[in-house]
C-alpha cells in the first residue's frame, strides 16, 4: 500500500515523500519500514507502541489511534505532523 | 580484579603535582538550541570566531558533547517538536552524523501497566578513560541509560529506572523543570568507574559505587524550601552539580536553593552561596569549575526571589567566582551590558575550556553567546541572534 511521508521523515526515506509497504496491521507496517528505514519508527511511536503526541496517521480518511489498527493492500496510509501549535 | 583505590582524595595526576596541560590549540563551541546545533569555530588565541551554518536546523538540541577518550567523536541529544528523541554520533568532529541504532527508551510496559516514555534525552556523559566505548544518558523523565558501543545502542540502567524508590525519589511529572523534570550531571569518579553521581530535577543528588546496581540519596545539608519537610532526604532540586577531576571527592552545586560544596568524606552540602552578596543572592543555575584549581568555581546568578523570573538580578548580568573554594565571591561583569539586559542562563549554557587562561563561555536564553579568554575578567559578545540557547559544550581539536 502507499504510504504518505512527512518531510520531518523523509532523512530517512531517501527524501521519498511516498513509499510502499506491506502488513496486516499499522503495527506490522511500521515494522517493515524501520527495517528498510532504521530508526523511522521510534521518531513517530514510543516505547509503549503509542503513536507520539504529535504526529497522525490516517489510514484513507480516518485516523488511526492505535497500531492494532487494520490495513488493506489498497489502503492509502498518511503520516502526518499534527497542527500542534504555534509559537 | 582489584578495586580500584577511591581512599585518596586526589586522582594520581593531582598526587604527583602532574595536573593537565592547558590546550593551547583552536577549539569549538558546541552550542545546542531550541531550534538546532550550531559549531563556534575559535582560533588558538580565542580572538576570532566563526559561527558555522546551522547542523539538524529546527532540531530540539538538548546536549552536545565531544569524547575526551576519542575526541573526534561528539554525541548529541536531540528531537523535534513532532518526532521523538534520538542520538547522533560523529566520529569527524561534527562533519557527518549518524543516529544510534537503539536510542534511550524505557521497556515496554506489561499489559495493562502503564509504561514510561522518554521526552528527551537531556543529558550526555562520557564513561571512564577506561571503558573507550562508555557513555551515560539522563532522559526527562528522569531515566539513567547506557551505551556500550560509543553511543550506537543504549540500555536502561535498571538499579536507577526500575528502583523500587524511584517514583518517590523524583516525586510527580510536576516535580520538574518548566520542560518537565530531568536527570543530569551524571558523573563519574576519575579513579573508579563503579563510582558514580548524578542530579535531578526533582529529587536531588544521589550516589552509586557499584556502577549504578544501587544509588542513594546525597543531599544532607542542602535546603529544599519548596517542600513542607525541614530536612528531607530526597526531592531536592539540584540545578547543575560538578566533581572537580583532580580532587574528586569535592562537589559542588548550584541548586534551586543556594550554591552548595561537599567534601565527600564530610558528606554534608556546605552553602557557601551564603557568602554571595545579599542583594545577588545565590540562585542560578550553572556551575563550571576551573580545569586545573579545585578551589575556583564560577556561577552566573539569576533573580529567584518572588516569581521566580530567572533572569539576570537588576537587569545586570555578571559571573560570579571564588578563588577559595566558596568562602569569597567576586563579580565579573567588565563588558557585559550595564543594564536592561535580563539574560537567564540555563543549567547547561556555561563551561570552560582548559586554555591558560581558561576561557569561559556562556549562552542565553535569547541566543547570545559571550566569552571570555581571561576566566571572566572582561567579556565579549561571540555570536548573536542565534535560536534560545540549552547548552554549550567546549571541543578541543587534540592531535
Amino acid at each position: 500500500m502507499k504510504v504518505y511521508v512527512p518531510s520531518a521523515l523523509r532523512s530517512y526515506t531517501d527524501q521519498k515523500d511516498e513509499v510502499e509497504a506491506g502488513g496486516a496491521t499499522l503495527d506490522e507496517l511500521l515494522r517493515e519500514l524501520d527495517q528498510r528505514y532504521p530508526g523511522f519508527r521510534f521518531r513517530i511511536i514510543d516505547e509503549q507502541d503509542s503513536i507520539r503526541p504529535h504526529i497522525k496517521i490516517f489510514v484513507n480518511y480516518n485516523q488511526a489511534r492505535e497500531l492494532s489498527a487494520k490495513v488493506l493492500p489498497e489502503d492509502e496510509v498518511s503520516i502526518l505532523l499534527a497542527l500542534s501549535g504555534g509559537m | 580484579m582489584a578495586k580500584p583505590d577511591r581512599s585518596s582524595k586526589e586522582t594520581p595526576a593531582a598526587k604527583t603535582n602532574h595536573k593537565p596541560k592547558p590546550s593551547k590549540g583552536p577549539l569549538t563551541l558546541l552550542i545546542a538550541t531550541r531550534k538546532g546545533a550550531f559549531f563556534l569555530r575559535g582560533n588558538k588565541n580565542r580572538e576570532k570566531w566563526k559561527l558555522s551554518e546551522p547542523v539538524f536546523l529546527g532540531h530540539m538540541v538538548h546536549h552536545i558533547v565531544q569524547d575526551p577518550r576519542d575526541p573526534k567523536s561528539i554525541l548529541m541529544a536531540c528531537r523535534t517538536g513532532h518526532l521523538g528523541p534520538t542520538v547522533f554520533r560523529s566520529t569527524d568532529l561534527g562533519k557527518t552524523w549518524v543516529e544510534a541504532e537503539t536510542p534511550p527508551a524505557f521497556p515496554k510496559a506489561p499489559e495493562g501497566e502503564k509504561g514510561l516514555v522518554v521526552d528527551h534525552v537531556f543529558w550526555l556523559t562520557p564513561g571512564h578513560p577506561s571503558e573507550p566505548e562508555v557513555w551515560y544518558a539522563g532522559s526527562s523523565p528522569q531515566g539513567l541509560f547506557r551505551s556500550e558501543d560509543g553511543g550506537a545502542n543504549w540500555e536502561g540502567i535498571t538499579g536507577f529506572n526500575n528502583h523500587p524508590m524511584r517514583e518517590a525519589w523524583i516525586g510527580g511529572l510536576g516535580d520538574g523543570t518548566p520542560d518537565g523534570p530531568k536527570m543530569h550531571s551524571i558523573l563519574i569518579d576519575p579513579r573508579d568507574a563503579d563510582h558514580m553521581y548524578m542530579g535531578m530535577s526533582g529529587g536531588g543528588v544521589f550516589e552509586s559505587t557499584n556502577r549504578g546496581v544501587n544509588w542513594k540519596p546525597l543531599n544532607k545539608g542542602s535546603i529544599a524550601d519548596f517542600l513542607p519537610i525541614p530536612d528531607p532526604e530526597y526531592g531536592h532540586d539540584p540545578h547543575c552539580v560538578r566533581l572537580h577531576p583532580l580532587k574528586p571527592d569535592r562537589l559542588y552545586q548550584q541548586n534551586h536553593c543556594g550554591i552548595y560544596r561537599m567534601e565527600r568524606d564530610e558528606g554534608v552540602w556546605v552553602r557557601i552561596g551564603d557568602n554571595m552578596p545579599k542583594k545577588i543572592g545565590d540562585i542560578g543555575f550553572p556551575m563550571v569549575l576551573h580545569p586545573r584549581d579545585p578551589d575556583t568555581a564560577w556561577v552566573f546568578p539569576m533573580d529567584g526571589t518572588t516569581v521566580w523570573p530567572r533572569t539576570s538580578p537588576d537587569g545586570k548580568p555578571a559571573a560570579y567566582v571564588t578563588r577559595n573554594a566558596g568562602e569569597s565571591w567576586k563579580r565579573l561583569d567588565k563588558g557585559l551590558p550595564r543594564k536592561h539586559a535580563w539574560l537567564t542562563v540555563k543549567r547547561q549554557a556555561m563551561t570552560a575550556d582548559s586554555h591558560e587562561p581558561v576561557g569561559l563561555y556562556f549562552g542565553t536564553t535569547n541566543g547570545e553567546v559571550w566569552g571570555s579568554a581571561n576566566e571572566g575578567k572582561k567579556w565579549e559578545c561571540l555570536a548573536r541572534h542565534l535560536p534560545h540557547v540549552y547548552a554549550i559544550e567546549v571541543a578541543e581539536h587534540l592531535k
